[in-house]
């Protein structure tokens, strides 16, 4: 049997860990051949990147060689696929590579996209790349006062990030003695100032405490950079000085060359994981259509299922059980404090008071996230 | 007629149905239709306010066994 992982982000390497641990006979008696196809050779912790737009991580700190992170009997491809030929049970990669497969698994996750916007790229600041943080880093260090807008484009990944940024860009400025120069003004697509009912409840009033203003049912529409005014599809407007945004994501290009769903999003079963119409091709991570928050927590919780059920697979024949949709998201509340959001498909999430605990288990889990990526954790 | 998009957001959290919503329209065509599916009884308020702020067309919401169905057309 060929299993195919495409993707060596956090869901593939987390998956291609898990199961080779737990198929690790059949991959030796060459029963099972596990192959992961992935378009670098480096595997970055996305979450740092917050980290890394206010000075707090370095770029090094980011990066771990993909080989490095993967159990023996991974057979490992730096190539990316060019074309899915789902019909005919392969794929075709850059390198000029056609592999079969039995079993597919699509991790390719998401890319910011501010392009989909008319001047967003242009005019706004944000963290989603090694890049881009290092350049809002910078642009942060020489900003001495003048309203900050922070602007949310849907679908985001991490969708704790408006608010986290928020809150860190307060403690930011009040650290370097401007706070009193700086007007922090938020806006979010729907009408409260978080997706999650019970976050939103607890941030607002301490938004208010924070003197930070915010918009809501606010949804990106262009940003005129001359005039430095960004603008919504509910016709309203807002001036900024210095503009910061979520932008919207995408799924990958190749996904959308080869028409697999619109916007580069798979459609998905959101407890079998796999892809609609398709029995044995599975679709995890930020690249699945299925209503649950794009974040590394769901990758991860997603290939442990799917760890579990293609081993299953291999072992019994069929697999053994559902996905509950887990999530479990830190939420840093400032510099100092954090507190989570964790719910599932049927148990919302009862987010509890920041701590500094939380926060310092947040920094402790910047490291140990590589031991969650070996599939340990 | 094209067949209607079925958003099946029941259960949803975060990002919750009408973000989902928002979402999907961005990768829609003009003139497509889609149906929200919800069991946040927020969302048979909610969606039709910002359906009709933004310029949209509803097509009609009702409630089946504790499910909320939101239809819409996007107009531009």
């Amino acid at each position: 049997m060929k299993i195919v992982i495409v993707g060596g982000g956090m869901g593939g390497t987390i998956l291609a860990n898990n199961l080779a641990r737990r198929i690790a006979p059949e991959i030796r008696s060459g029963k099972v051949q596990l192959v992961m196809l992935t378009a670098s050779e480096k595997h970055m912790y996305q979450p740092g990147l917050l980290y890394l737009a206010l000075g707090r991580m370095t770029p090094d700190e980011l990066y771990r060689d993909q080989a490095s992170l993967l159990e023996p009997g991974i057979e490992l491809h730096v190539d990316p696929v060019e074309a899915f030929e789902l019909d005919q049970n392969r794929i075709k990669t850059k390198g000029g590579k056609t592999h079969g497969y039995d079993i597919l698994v699509i991790a390719t996750g998401s890319r910011p996209a501010p392009e989909m916007i008319p001047g967003l790229a242009e005019n706004a600041e944000t963290f989603y790349t090694e890049q881009t943080a290092l350049k809002m880093f910078k642009r942060l260090q020489a900003f001495q006062g003048g309203r900050v807008v922070i602007a949310v484009g849907v679908p985001h990944k991490c969708p704790m990030a408006p608010l986290e940024i928020t809150f860190m860009l307060h403690d930011y400025f009040k650290d370097r003695g401007i706070r009193d120069k700086v007007q922090l003004h938020y806006t979010y697509p729907i009408g409260r100032i978080h997706s999650l009912e019970p976050v939103a409840k607890w941030a607002t009033p301490e938004f208010d405490r924070l003197g930070i203003t915010y918009e809501t049912l606010f949804n990106l529409k262009s940003v005129d950079g001359a005039s430095r005014v960004v603008k919504s599809e509910e016709g309203t407007e807002a001036k900024y000085d210095l503009l910061i945004t979520i932008p919207a994501h995408k799924g990958m290009e190749v996904l959308e060359k080869n028409k697999l769903g619109a916007g580069g999003f798979l459609p998905t079963h959101k407890t079998h994981l796999t892809m609609e119409g398709r029995s044995n091709v599975y679709v995890i991570g930020d690249t699945t259509n299925i209503p649950i928050s794009k974040a590394g927590s769901t990758a991860h919780y997603q290939a442990e299922t799917l760890g579990e059920n293609l081993a299953a697979i291999v072992k019994l024949g069929s697999p053994v059980r559902e996905h509950d949709g887990k999530v479990f998201c830190f939420i840093e509340t400032g510099k100092d404090t954090a507190t989570y959001a964790m719910f599932n498909y049927s148990n919302p999430p009862d987010p509890k008071p920041p701590t500094k605990a939380v926060h310092w288990f947040k920094m402790a889990y910047n490291k140990l996230y590589w031991t969650t990526a070996r599939g340990l954790l | 007629m094209a067949e209607r998009i079925v958003i099946d957001a029941r259960g949803s959290f975060c990002p919750g149905p009408l973000m989902e919503l928002i979402a999907r329209l961005k990768f829609g065509a003009v003139g497509e239709e889609f149906e929200v599916l919800s069991t946040d009884k927020g969302s048979a308020s909610d969606i039709p306010e910002w359906v009709r702020k933004v310029g949209h067309e509803l097509l009609g919401t009702r409630e089946e066994a504790g499910v909320w169905h939101i239809a819409l057309r996007k107009t531009k």
